[in-house]
């Protein structure tokens, strides 16, 4: 059954969708969207690094996301620059820098698009195995340190108290992060896996009154786009990223409807 | 007292932030079953050293240890963003394994277990305060870190609150390091008060420190008659919604 490319595709997809779906919750209560963006941005210059010297994409992209992410939590602490500036400098100036290489790369044949914006096509077995091998690490780690995120998420100062750990759990979080966009990049596009993580679970926010809640309806949330956007990919010949995202943007206009009736903003 | 019972100390700690000191050269130690209140201006770096106790500020000079693990902390600001749905047993639960028992319980000693399946966010400041306390007081603590625990809760909730606090100090014989601006319930209760301002500026029971010259500099004349202060007595009590019980 993984002969046919869209069963591949679907298959890819749901298993991006399972690891999004808890991290993206914590992306929107930590508000570092625009942290993600900045991680999936850098990851265009690992995809170069990696045809560069043929290595393999997602591990490229893992530990150029790593090292930026590291980077940013050590910058943070010691520069007087904000934080969404420190994120811009990163984020563009790796951004560029992973598009002159490219150009520099001219033997090698790129499809821009396809990095940019996801390619179905490109889905292999291989990639399979890298996504559902990566995401299940991914989430048993999370899983492990769920307590101590959670705890520091709702309070830092709280979980530092109460022998949380919220410094290590915080940098595990970021290198996650950089797991779930090193093995989305193929599929979803650098410039699109932030949407994944958060238009999924700002969705669940508006349907859920605990944050278990929360988790599940945005892996739920997630799989439904992903399941109709690559339909509708393949039925409209649209490229797989946008049409992911297009779709999971329809279902929380549907879910911000079905809020409003029930009076949940009138409070 | 007997050097086991010591449950944290601070010696000659002090934690330095954009060059300039903001608390500096502070020395004392919390035992067990001891109530040790800090009071000082605004600014005056008693979060500070609040927060040195917890280990959530690490000393830039000096030491602070601690000898247990068990330390609850109620905080004085403590924000949840409303992106998060948040309801009050969750909220219960974030650092302890608690089960359901053990959360109506505490809950009920703040007088707010109605409150158990309510959104976070929701709750009044008042509610939120006493659920604050609850849920440190809940698995026992042997240190509990109060930091203006009563804001923004009414007058006749701030005295049950200030009396369970009594209660929880005999009753778990845990050390208590509370933050407050009462001074009649840091005078009538307390063991041992520090006065803040920087640094130690005198320390000791209550009745020593309001008769200390540093102290009346500080906080003025008029507060060292805190002692003989009214205190308003009812004949009954109120539940939550406002009505009357015996």
């Amino acid at each position: 059954m993984f002969d046919d490319f869209f069963t591949r595709a679907l298959i890819a997809g749901i298993g991006i969708a399972i690891v999004t779906g808890p991290l993206g919750c914590l992306v929107i209560w930590r508000r570092l969207s625009y942290f993600g963006d900045t991680l999936s941005h850098s990851a265009l210059l690992g995809v170069t690094l990696a045809y560069a010297f043929s290595i393999n994409i997602s591990l490229s992209v893992f530990i150029i996301s790593g090292v930026v992410a590291l980077l940013l939590l050590s910058l943070q602490k010691r520069t007087k620059l904000a934080g969404d500036s420190l994120l811009g400098l990163l984020a563009h100036s790796s951004l560029a820098i992973g598009l002159v290489l490219i150009g520099f790369l001219s033997s090698i044949r790129f499809d821009l698009m396809g990095l940019l914006f996801g390619d179905i096509l490109a889905v292999t077995f291989e990639d399979i195995l890298i996504i559902w091998a990566g995401g299940l690490i991914i989430l048993g780690i999370l899983f492990y340190i769920w307590k101590s995120i959670f705890a520091a998420t709702v309070n830092y100062d709280l979980a530092a108290a109460e022998g949380m750990k919220p410094d290590v759990s915080n940098v595990i979080f970021t290198l996650l992060l950089a797991g779930v966009i090193a093995i989305s990049i193929k599929m979803i596009g650098a410039l699109l896996i932030t949407g994944l993580l958060l238009i999924p679970a700002a969705t669940a926010r508006s349907l859920s009154n605990n944050p278990t809640q929360m988790v599940l309806l945005s892996i739920v949330t997630g799989i439904s786009s992903v399941v109709i956007g690559l339909f509708s990919s393949l039925e409209f010949n649209t490229a797989s990223g946008p049409s992911i995202i297009v779709a999971a943007l329809g279902l929380f206009i549907l879910s911000l409807i079905s809020f409003k009736r029930s009076g949940a903003l009138q409070r | 007292m007997d050097k086991n019972n010591s449950l944290v100390k601070l010696e000659n700690a002090g934690v330095y932030r954009s060059s300039k000191w903001l608390v500096r050269g502070i020395s004392f130690e919390i035992n067990k079953g001891q109530i040790v209140t800090l009071i000082g201006p605004n600014g005056s770096g008693k979060t500070t050293t609040a927060k040195m106790i917890l280990n959530i500020l690490d000393t830039d000079e000096g030491m602070a240890t601690s000898n247990t693990s068990k330390m609850a902390y109620v905080p004085q600001k403590i924000n949840i963003d409303w992106t998060m749905p948040l309801r009050v047993i969750d909220f219960m639960k974030i650092t302890n394994n608690l089960n359901n028992t053990q959360i109506t319980d505490s809950l009920t000693m703040t007088g707010v277990d109605k409150l158990l399946y309510n959104q976070i966010h929701s709750l009044s400041g008042g509610e939120f305060q006493r659920v604050l306390i609850a849920r440190a007081i809940a698995k026992k603590p042997d240190l509990l870190v109060l930091d203006e625990p009563v804001q923004g809760v009414d007058f006749n909730g701030e005295i049950a609150l200030y009396n369970l606090i009594k209660k929880i100090s005999s009753t778990l014989n845990c050390g208590i390091l509370l933050i407050s601006h009462d001074m009649h319930f840091v005078m009538s209760t307390t063991d041992h008060v520090i006065c803040l301002n920087g640094h130690i500026c005198c320390s000791g029971n209550p009745s020593s420190v309001v008769k200390n010259p540093e102290y009346i500099k500080l906080f003025g004349e008029h507060n060292s008659e805190t002692l003989s202060y009214y205190q308003h007595q009812h004949d009954h009590s109120h539940n939550n919604d406002g009505s009357v019980s015996n």
